[in-house]
């Protein structure tokens, strides 16, 4: 072997030991985290169902009680779905699933809709949005409660013909230069409320398919690598990086 | 003692500021900086990376070998961030919350990687840590000033959203600067960003010009102005 081969075989082996302990130290904290970090999106996202429903009105483990939805055209959804169903005893008390407006003014606008079991929705909130700053994203909590003014409405409160923004003849309010956004996501919640009125049944009847907090923190890890369900910061983001 | 540092400090903060001299991290930069809060947030998180990865380096530079230092330093660096972004997420989730989305726009960084060739691979720990802490501090300034020229612009506050980094406590912080603001869309979205940056890096080459010529020529200052004009 030449000199020069040496050398750089040396340096290659440099590099190589340089890779190998870096690679270990990561999954050595990997391990040691792992737990903690599932043990704080369970949280998080129980926190996100418990804004959701009334935690006095269940008493299920409602992280537990979840079962996988398949694509469903009605809510524009893509990809499997996690429904969460919450029950009192062995009564149901509400569901909260996905559901999808496809036609927000830049992009797709992802809810998160909880419903009781009478029809009517105890809250929505946007988990995903790429709506213009100051204008559109006026449907994310965090800059403006307009999302709340669907607590408590149904299918027959306003009737069908008012599920629509004002500007359209109907009751909600639209944003001062924002129109499609709102129209958007009013549309959705009207979809989530007809598909649950269509399905509620066999949305409770099912048996839970999943007890495995895993399967329901993927719904969140799978979608796309920057999209992070329910940390509201993470969705503030996607904004920046849409913009 | 201060004789070693000051240099370093005066470097990190302003004569080799990263992101006005060396326009290093411009990515990160551009994306985050259009409030104060986010602007902070993106600081903080790369001082914390700057610290730890010149320290490190430093601490192994003599046996790094120089013909493959710099995947080296892309290892070091890529390893720290994410021992820090999962240690944050198991022990500290509130503070992850708000930095966490912050910390890999960091990998994309590459004053960090500029300041491991630059000064921590050839430099002591001490120094080398000083150096990351400063050209850390020097970043989040222009950061956060930056962040407010747009978040004042372009939203007519400041400090919006204080709380989702300083607890509930902190929502009183936002300033409303412009009572019934309508907003300018162009200071929020990435022109303004860009333009926002060259103003000020303008700002900073206007304040050395007029300062070398106060330092050359004390006296003669009145003839000076016409050739700066």
């Amino acid at each position: 072997m030449n000199p020069v081969q040496s050398h750089i075989l040396k340096i290659s082996l440099m590099l190589a030991v340089f890779a190998i302990v870096a690679t270990s130290l990561v999954s050595l904290t990997e391990i040691n985290t792992r737990d903690q970090i599932l043990e704080n999106e369970r949280q998080a996202l129980l926190s996100a169902l418990n804004a959701l429903v009334d935690t006095k009105r269940y008493d299920n483990d409602i992280l537990a009680d979840s079962i996988t939805l398949p694509e469903t055209a009605e809510l524009h959804t893509k990809n499997i779905t996690q429904v969460y169903r919450a029950r009192k005893g062995n009564t149901p008390v509400a569901a909260v699933f996905t559901s999808i407006a496809p036609n927000g003014y830049n992009g797709e606008i992802k809810l998160l809709v909880g419903i009781y079991y009478d029809s009517t929705l105890a809250g929505v909130r946007v988990i995903h949005h790429k709506e213009t700053p100051g204008l559109g994203d006026k449907i994310d909590l965090k800059k403006a409660d307009w999302i709340l003014a669907f607590n408590g409405l149904s299918l027959l409160n306003p009737v069908d013909s008012k599920w629509k923004v004002k500007k359209d003849g109907g009751d909600f309010d639209q944003f001062t230069g924002a129109t499609i956004t709102p129209r958007a996501v009013v549309l959705a919640v009207k979809n989530a409320l007809q598909y649950f009125n269509q399905h509620r049944d066999e949305l409770f009847a099912q048996t839970a398919s999943n007890t495995n907090i895993d399967t329901a923190s993927s719904d969140c890890a799978s979608t796309s690598e920057n999209e992070h369900c329910f940390s509201p910061k993470q969705l503030n983001m996607e904004q920046l990086n849409n913009e | 003692m201060s004789n070693i540092y000051s240099p370093i400090i005066r470097d990190g903060l302003w004569k080799n500021n990263p992101a006005l001299v060396q326009l290093l991290g411009l990515c990160p930069l551009l994306a985050v900086s259009n409030t104060v809060i986010n602007g902070l947030g993106l600081g903080l998180a790369t001082i914390l990376t700057l610290v730890a990865s010149n320290g490190l380096i430093s601490l192994l530079r003599k046996h790094i070998p120089d013909e493959a230092r710099l995947p080296v330093f892309v290892l070091i660096i890529a390893s720290i961030v994410t021992i820090i972004e999962l240690s944050m997420n198991a022990w500290f989730h509130e503070l992850y919350l708000i930095l966490g989305i912050f910390i890999p726009l960091i990998v994309t960084n590459c004053a960090i990687t500029g300041r491991a060739e630059a000064f921590a691979s050839r430099n002591p720990v001490g120094p080398a840590l000083v150096d990351g802490l400063m050209m850390g501090i020097g970043f989040t300034a222009v950061l956060v000033l930056l962040g407010a020229m747009r978040e004042v612009i372009g939203l007519g506050t400041l400090f919006s959203e204080a709380h989702l980094m300083f607890g509930e406590a902190a929502r009183n912080l936002t300033i409303t600067v412009f009572e019934d603001y309508r907003g300018f869309l162009l200071a929020l979205l990435p022109p303004g960003a860009f333009i926002g940056l060259g103003l000020i890096v303008a700002l900073k080459n206007v304040i050395d010009a007029r300062q070398s010529t106060k330092q050359v020529e004390p006296l003669s200052e009145v003839e000076a102005l016409p050739a700066e004009a």
